[in-house]
């Protein structure tokens, strides 16, 4: 049962069409968009709660409930939306193509979010190496003022709103909200603590709203076909369709809108061309991007890809970007290059992720060559424990579960590897004085 | 207020407290490295984690908003374990050279590893190394030892307001610099090794000098500027080895300015330590009894109206009173202690003090600034004036020379008088700005009344205060910034020309026959008439010194039990910390000794005796301080009319070699060397 084509949201994800406005428009989308601005500001917010959507950045935070945070009455602080295209995550790619094949779906969907939280302006913070992307992005913003559909008035709404669009410079971290907001203010990509949350003090200190890509870009469909429509996809609090990132030892690797709760073997055998070498050539999965736990082959089976069922596993949905190993992997170097990446795009705040990290790092890459005590993998476990939930923000959580995952899944292979080092590292046995 | 419960024990803190202040009400000490009471919060060390019930994760007390109901456990296993982790992880890049850093024995990064630390290192992979930087000549780093707090970032921002420091690189490569190599430029850069938590800033003068535990403690005053700085002075035997502030709300919060904490190594050279008595022209070293004899015959053979006294820019009130006394027996009234000739009109207290109040900046609304510098005169008032305005809403204007950065933004209104009889008639757009304030300042600098027609600028600025409703008996906006500690000590004591008496003007140029400078050395000794005889009593062979006939060594302010009169008008006690070299005595005391053989018998023995007689004379002296209101409106004698129209001239120009202690500094020297400040040899 896979979601067919007139459910689709991303109807030119694969860019076969056109990205500009007109193609845009004959794939509907901008139709009838005042008709959804005058439903009013709270019959948005409640279509969008009861569509069940959740956060596609990977947190997974009720949208819905995230908008009706921002302060109901206008104040002299003018409320932000700000669109989080900082796509870094390993193994995630969905926004990219987003971007620049569908980019009006997105713009659509800024206009709606703006204007439900009372938001005059948004910015849509892009990633630095994205480009084309962004090339892209501001045509097609520019096609849309020209078209009169933002900017002052914008679709005849009445309501006025301006989108900018600002590039990154490539940190890692400026994915998280608050880092965002103070890499949008021109500061150091570092995150704030919270409370304040942004919805409180945000951007420039007014009430602002961070939103993944793909979260604001299938609002527009939503408030055209109904949040019931949305909600029925996907088992319940994990509703909706969702684009997936498939890739690594598949024979075909894609970006697939597909529901949320399909199981994980039909996602990767339906769209993916299967595992190489088949489904029992499996190792193991990462299912969410790269700081989401791996899951091995017997968990892979039958384990459904939506937020719940992926939790139970002690994994997460993140943002779906599912990494796919084969038995040829050589898993515990695989995890070390991920503890790597952490270590360099840690932003240096806090003191567990700033000097945990590197520790982290450096025992994974002893790890890989088997240089080391069996004990140690104990001491690398409680590293990482002692690390996570201690810091500001969710990087360095992110950043210790795939060695937590590898720990708990693959323990007996680190043994393997460390008393196989010591075999060929084996002192001689020393020769009698003479 | 909000009803917390810290370990069992219920507190009521404010609405916005953070969990840290409910756990400190709580007497739960938690703790901390990137906390500091007056910085902004960061959260970043992540030492502070506290439980909080129902939250799922511990969390950073310093930043954490308490709510009502709220349980926090201080001591549970999860707080004790986040502690740990993280003492474990600032420790392992940290050099742990304990044994050679200077921060040992006051670390709180070694006070905490007690605590929280490990008895080993599971550490085994290479360690981090950072190179050091150099941020000027009074910090040493060593930045490897660096815990990446951000405090000194947030210190040089907010406090100093020289945004030079911050953080490059990011995660483990986190360094803080000052990117492009270079001398921090404020004058509050000592701070910064205060509140850092471990040695990766250090004093460089006092580098590998010694261990604070073998430092003797004093309580004193910084008399280096007219803060009146709360000081500590450490000494170890007769050496001074390190001066550091303490905390006062009132006056220096916690801070110091660089002059009074740097320059003790001043007091080592050029120290007057024996008598010298000019003989044939030339000084040659003379006994005490030499000394007074000296003084005997010359001061019986003059007439008291051709005697004359200066009270100098550090003296105490104690000497002073004393200085005093002993000219008002020989019936001289040619007195002054205004030696950078500032027209201060003593008529009235509160003309010739900072009558706001250092802390009554706080609820000022606008200040207008006439011919000062703060940010060089008194860097304290300033990092305060600095504080005021990062709460907004505090328009700043200044009439002074252009282009000085006061480290905050303000409106330059003038250079001279002309810009202030603006403002008189009303022409000037910033007078409405100060009408429109509730508690408006004005602060005149010495400066602006160090001229010839300072008279009229003192009425003139007065003036301005009462257009602006700033002179209240609720709120009292006039204010005068004094340069040094002994200033206003003097002024309080009447230490000015009595009925008839001459000025310092009038004493030089020949004016009297005798004149006694008690550390005088703000005005340039070659004005003093050719046949005058000087008797020099001070502590430094400074400019002064080398004009007199006899010269008496006196005790500097780390050498005497003294009290200090700040601008404010706040009397300080200051106590001896080491005695003073050689032959040097308290000054009190040689006044005293001079009075004895000149036959006059003054009026106390013991220092003691001298201090109830100083309370009786300036009753101010020995209250407690309140700030006042002004009763009345009435303004010194002056016409703003005849102010002349000479731009303002700075009163310091030279920050680090503005007192005698500091010009026999050579960390001074040093610092005006990188700082580009070219010494003032010209007065020599």
């Amino acid at each position: 049962m896979a979601l067919s084509d007139k459910d689709r949201i991303f109807t030119n994800l694969y860019g076969v069409q056109d990205w500009r406005l007109p193609a845009a428009q004959r794939r509907g989308n901008w139709d009838g968009t005042k008709a959804i601005l005058e439903r009013g500001r709270d019959a948005i917010i409640e279509e969008v709660k009861n569509s069940g959507l959740r956060g596609r950045g990977g947190a997974g935070f009720p949208t819905g409930m995230k908008w009706s945070f921002m302060p109901k009455q206008a104040s002299e602080r003018p409320h932000y939306l700000v669109v989080n295209a900082d796509e870094s995550e390993p193994g995630t790619c969905k926004d990219r193509d987003i971007i620049r094949h569908d980019p009006h779906t997105l713009i659509e969907g800024c206009l709606i979010a703006g204007f439900a939280m009372g938001a005059h302006a948004g910015y849509i913070y892009i990633r630095g190496e994205y480009y084309n992307e962004s090339v892209v992005l501001e045509a097609a913003i520019e096609e849309a003022y020209a078209a009169g559909l933002l900017g002052k008035n914008a679709c005849g709404s009445g309501w006025d709103f301006d989108l900018y669009v600002h590039r990154g410079a490539g940190a890692y971290i400026c994915g998280e909200e608050t880092a965002l907001i103070e890499s949008l203010e021109g500061k150091k990509g570092m995150p704030r603590l919270k409370p304040p949350f942004p919805a409180a003090v945000g951007l420039y200190g007014a009430p602002t709203t961070v939103n993944n890509v793909e979260t604001i870009a299938v609002v527009p469909t939503i408030l055209r076909r109904g949040g019931a429509w949305f909600a029925q996809f996907g088992r319940p609090k994990n509703s909706g369709t969702k684009i997936f990132c498939i890739q690594g030892h598949v024979n075909k690797p894609c970006n697939v809108e597909e529901e949320m709760s399909i199981p994980m073997r039909e996602l990767i055998e339906r769209h993916a061309g299967g595992v190489r070498g088949g489904w029992d050539n499996l190792l193991c999965v990462i299912p969410g991007g790269s700081s989401t736990p791996l899951l091995p082959k017997h968990i892979c089976d039958d384990v459904l890809m939506d937020f719940d069922a992926l939790r139970e596993h002690k994994s997460g949905l993140g943002t779906a970007g599912v990494i796919v190993m084969d038995k040829s992997t050589d898993i515990v170097r695989a995890i070390a290059r991920l503890s790597k990446f952490y270590k360099h795009e840690s932003c240096g705040q806090c003191t567990p992720c700033r000097e945990g990290m590197g520790w982290v790092s450096r025992m994974m890459e002893r790890m890989v060559e088997g240089r080391a005590e069996v004990e140690e993998i104990d001491l690398l476990e409680e590293v990482t424990r002692r690390i996570e939930g201690h810091t500001i923000c969710a990087l360095a959580d992110g950043g210790v579960w795939p060695v937590q995952g590898l720990i708990r899944h693959y323990r007996p292979v680190m043994e393997e590897r460390i008393a196989e080092y010591k075999r060929r590292h084996a002192k001689p046995l020393p020769m009698a004085a003479e | 207020m909000a009803k917390v419960i810290v370990d069992g024990i219920e507190v009521e803190v404010p609405n916005g407290a953070t969990v840290l202040q409910a756990c400190e009400a709580a007497g739960k000490e938690i703790p901390r490295f990137c906390y500091h009471e007056r910085l902004s919060v960061a959260g970043n060390c992540r030492m502070c984690l506290v439980e909080v019930e129902k939250a799922p994760k511990p969390v950073a007390s310093c930043a954490y908003p308490v709510a009502d109901g709220m349980v926090v456990k201080t001591d549970s296993p999860m707080v004790r374990n986040a502690r740990r982790g993280v003492m474990e992880f600032l420790l392992i890049n940290h050099p742990l050279d304990c044994p050679i850093c200077d921060q040992g024995g006051e670390c709180d990064l070694q006070d905490q590893a007690v605590g929280y630390g490990m008895d080993h290192s599971r550490y085994k992979e290479p360690k981090r190394a950072v190179k050091d930087k150099y941020v000027g000549p009074l910090i040493k780093t060593i930045m490897t030892r660096c815990i990446q707090c951000t405090r000194c970032v947030r210190f040089a921002s907010e406090v100093a307001g020289v945004p030079e420091l911050g953080a490059t690189n990011r995660g483990e490569n986190m360094e803080i610099g000052t990117y492009v190599e270079k001398a921090l430029t404020t004058e509050l850069s000592g701070n910064l090794i205060d509140i850092c938590p471990v040695g990766a800033l250090t004093s460089r003068p006092y580098a590998f000098v010694s261990r604070p535990w073998e430092l003797r403690k004093t309580d004193s005053i910084d008399v280096q500027d007219a803060t009146g700085t709360n000081i500590r002075i450490d000494n170890r035997g007769p050496e001074v080895l390190r001066i550091l502030p303490r905390i006062n709300d009132d006056v220096n919060e916690e801070w110091m300015a660089d002059r009074g904490r740097f320059s003790f190594d001043g007091l080592k050279r050029k120290r007057l330590d024996q008598p010298w008595l000019r003989v044939d022209g030339k000084l040659r070293p003379a006994s005490w009894a030499e000394a007074f004899r000296a003084i005997a015959e010359r001061i019986r053979a003059t007439t008291p109206d051709r005697i004359g006294a200066v009270a100098g820019e550090l003296a105490d009130a104690e000497s002073v009173f004393a200085l005093k006394a002993l000219m008002t027996a020989l019936g001289s009234r040619n007195l002054d202690c205004r030696t950078d000739g500032a027209a201060i009109d003593a008529t009235r207290r509160d003309f010739f003090l900072f009558n706001t109040t250092i802390a009554g900046i706080d609820q000022a609304d606008a200040l207008l600034i006439i011919g000062s510098d703060p940010r060089k005169e008194a860097p304290v008032i300033n990092a305060r004036i600095r504080k005021r305005h990062v709460l907004g809403k505090f328009p700043i204007g200044r009439i002074g020379p252009a282009g000085v950065d006061l480290t905050y933004p303000h409106h330059h209104l003038g250079e001279g008088p002309a810009a202030l009889r603006a403002l008189l008639d009303g022409s000037h757009p910033f007078m409405d700005v100060l009408k429109a304030a509730k508690n408006p300042m004005v602060i005149v600098g010495r400066g602006a009344l160090a001229r010839p027609d300072g008279l009229h600028v003192l009425a003139a600025a007065w003036q301005v205060a009462a257009a602006a409703n700033a002179l209240r008996p609720d709120w009292h906006g006039f204010n005068l910034l004094h340069l040094f500690g002994g200033q206003v000590g003097a002024l309080e004591l009447g230490f000015l020309p009595g009925a008839g008496g001459k000025t310092l003007g009038g004493m030089l140029g020949g004016g009297v026959d005798v004149l006694w400078l008690l550390g005088a050395d703000g005005f340039d000794p070659a004005a003093i008439g050719a046949e005058t005889f000087v008797i020099y009593q001070g502590h430094h062979g400074d400019r002064a010194a080398s004009r007199a006939g006899l010269i008496l060594p006196g005790a500097a302010y780390t050498e005497k039990d003294a009290t200090y009169v700040n601008t404010e008008g706040r009397a300080q006690r200051a106590w001896l910390s080491v005695h003073a070299p050689g032959e040097a005595r308290e000054d009190w005391r040689i006044v005293r000794a001079a009075a004895e053989l000149l036959g006059v018998r003054l009026p106390f023995d013991t220092l003691d005796q001298l201090r109830a007689r100083m309370v009786q004379a300036a009753p101010q002296l020995g209250e407690g301080f309140a700030p006042r209101g002004c009763e009345d409106t009435a303004g010194p004698a002056g016409n703003a009319a005849e102010m002349s129209d000479a731009p303002f001239a700075p009163a310091i120009t030279h920050y680090h070699l503005a007192d005698q202690i500091a010009r026999a500094s050579d960390v001074m020297a040093e610092c005006a060397r990188v700082y580009g400040e070219a010494p003032a040899l010209a007065a020599e």
